[in-house]
């Protein structure tokens, strides 16, 4: 770990700042280990970000000097539950992408159903998980100008994210396929609602096509 | 880095219908904005789930104690215009219409305003326009019980969670009165709304993406409350834009409540109920939920200014 910054967010809240989203996921892994270990004094949520973690409805206020001084192991790539999720790779985008890597449409596929993702944060939509695992000259730009209506299922690329829209809203990601089942996305009456939360690892694999 | 430019409001679930013989309230005139609400959604924000629930937490906890109910049983929040709806079943409902001040009728006839009124069954509870303030509660023996969505009955605006937005002819169950005896307060001291909004800010977390100028124009400056301010944000106008020293784009991090978020026109936003869980534009500083209740009651225009807390 680069050091560890502990920044207050109001009365009531840490923002815990870390030097990359690598350590930001492994210093979210060990906030759960430790909440699971009843080592964790009460915190209402634990909300990871891209180089942060946020402790929302902290009560015990001297927890910023005992965080500062924990000794975090690295991230361990095979932890967390791994799901795999059946897309079609034929999105609207999947030609600026190939350009955008310097490679050939069918490679688009070919690399990112080989890449193992991990679920870094969620936002934007209850059950929209912002997606990690792709090398950074991977990255990819938004759209200079967004779609009025993206399809839910769509799976999407922006900086340095995956992302799979679990329904129909605006969006300026570059898409370069679909989800044919989306609704498993998100569904509040399941345990857990979210099928890709913080933490999960994930893998697209290559569906033909069926509609 | 948010996947679209605004978040896309979806229809939630279909409100539960009465069916049953129990009572009910039908929607005679839904108004500008009217929703079910009660304490809100918490422990989901790191699935992206807004933590919604009443905007003046204290009108939601005082209504609901004059009928009777648990603080955070499910009551209306009605927005400028108030509502009207017609009770239903077979014995009369305890009801109380607080908040934001207004004209409160039973059938027309006038009714008393912040305190219990007994509404019999077919007759309409009015709640009219607010004449001060701006969200209105109205609390009913029993509570509105629609069908609770990660354990909060909550109408969420940002992401469509909970019951959807009342339209006229909706019904929404009421469930059963906790007790048959009258509360024991029946006139109790409401707030009334602020002619200016003071909100104390503590300073960050990204405090330090302003310039030193912009962090003393803050806690100097006159703002008001804009129009375009609604359940996600109490936007403001009419005040100095804050300089930032930083300058690009703030990896999207955790929000919190009352946190006072500043978009790149520079003038700041303050998230309130339906406010989004994670964000990449920088915190300025954060108003402790406390003062967040006053905050619901401001109308467009009302003077802001934030004070060190």
């Amino acid at each position: 770990m680069s050091g560890i910054r502990v920044l207050e967010a109001g009365p009531r809240a840490l923002l815990v700042e870390l030097g990359s989203g690598e350590e930001a996921e492994a210093f979210h892994a060990e906030l759960l280990r430790r909440r699971a270990a009843g080592e964790l004094p009460a915190v209402r949520e634990i909300v990871p970000g891209a180089r942060t973690v946020l402790l929302d409805g902290v009560e015990d206020r001297a927890l910023a000097a005992r965080m500062a001084s924990w000794t975090v192991p690295p991230l361990s790539r095979s932890a967390g539950e791994a799901v795999e999720i059946p897309v079609v790779y034929d999105g609207p985008d999947l030609a600026d992408v190939a350009d955008a890597w310097g490679v050939a449409v069918d490679e688009v596929p070919r690399i990112h159903a080989r890449t193992e993702f991990r679920v870094a944060f969620c936002g934007f939509a209850p059950g929209f998980g912002y997606l990690t695992g792709l090398p950074g000259h991977l990255n990819v730009p938004r759209r200079a100008t967004p779609r009025t209506r993206v399809p839910a299922g769509a799976l999407a690329l922006a900086g340095p994210y995956t992302g799979v829209y679990p329904r129909p809203s605006p969006g300026g990601w570059q898409l370069i396929g679909r989800m044919p089942a989306p609704e498993t996305l998100w569904d509040p009456a399941r345990e857990p609602a979210a099928l890709l939360g913080p933490g999960a690892r994930v893998r697209f694999v290559a569906a033909e096509a069926t509609r | 880095m948010s996947p679209a430019l605004e978040g896309a409001g979806s229809a939630g679930p279909a409100v539960e219908g009465a069916g049953s013989a129990g009572p009910a309230l039908e929607v005679v005139r839904a108004g500008a904005l009217t929703t079910v609400q009660d304490a809100g959604r918490t422990g989901w924000a790191h699935l992206g789930v807004p933590r919604a629930g009443a905007l003046d937490g204290p009108a939601l906890r005082l209504a609901n104690r004059l009928v009777g109910n648990a603080p955070d049983a499910a009551v209306l929040e009605t927005t400028a215009t108030g509502c009207a709806v017609r009770v239903t079943g077979a014995r009369p409902v305890l009801a109380v219409v607080g908040g934001a001040g207004c004209r409160v009728t039973v059938d027309g006839r006038p009714a008393a305003w912040g305190a219990p009124v007994r509404v019999p069954p077919g007759a309409v509870l009015e709640a009219g326009p607010a004449v001060q303030g701006l969200r209105g509660y109205l609390a009913f023996a029993g509570g509105l019980v629609p069908e609770p969505v990660l354990g909060s009955r909550s109408a969420d605006l940002l992401s469509g969670l909970g019951p959807p937005v009342l339209r006229e002819g909706d019904v929404l169950p009421l469930g059963p009165a906790l007790s048959s005896l009258a509360p024991h307060a029946d006139t109790v001291p409401w707030p009334g709304a602020p002619a200016e909004l003071v909100l104390p800010l503590h300073p960050g977390p990204r405090d330090g993406w302003f310039t030193e100028r912009a962090l003393r124009t803050l806690a100097s400056a006159a703002y008001r409350v804009s129009e375009r301010s609604n359940r996600v944000g109490l936007r403001t106008e009419g005040g100095p834009a804050l300089e930032r020293a930083v300058e690009g784009e703030l990896p999207s991090e955790g929000m919190v409540l009352g946190a006072v978020q500043v978009p790149p026109d520079g003038l700041p936003v303050v998230f309130l109920n339906d406010h989004p869980t994670t964000g990449g534009y920088p915190v300025v500083g954060v108003v402790a939920e406390a003062a967040l209740a006053r905050a619901a009651q401001a109308v467009p225009g009302t003077p802001v200014r934030f004070v060190r807390a």
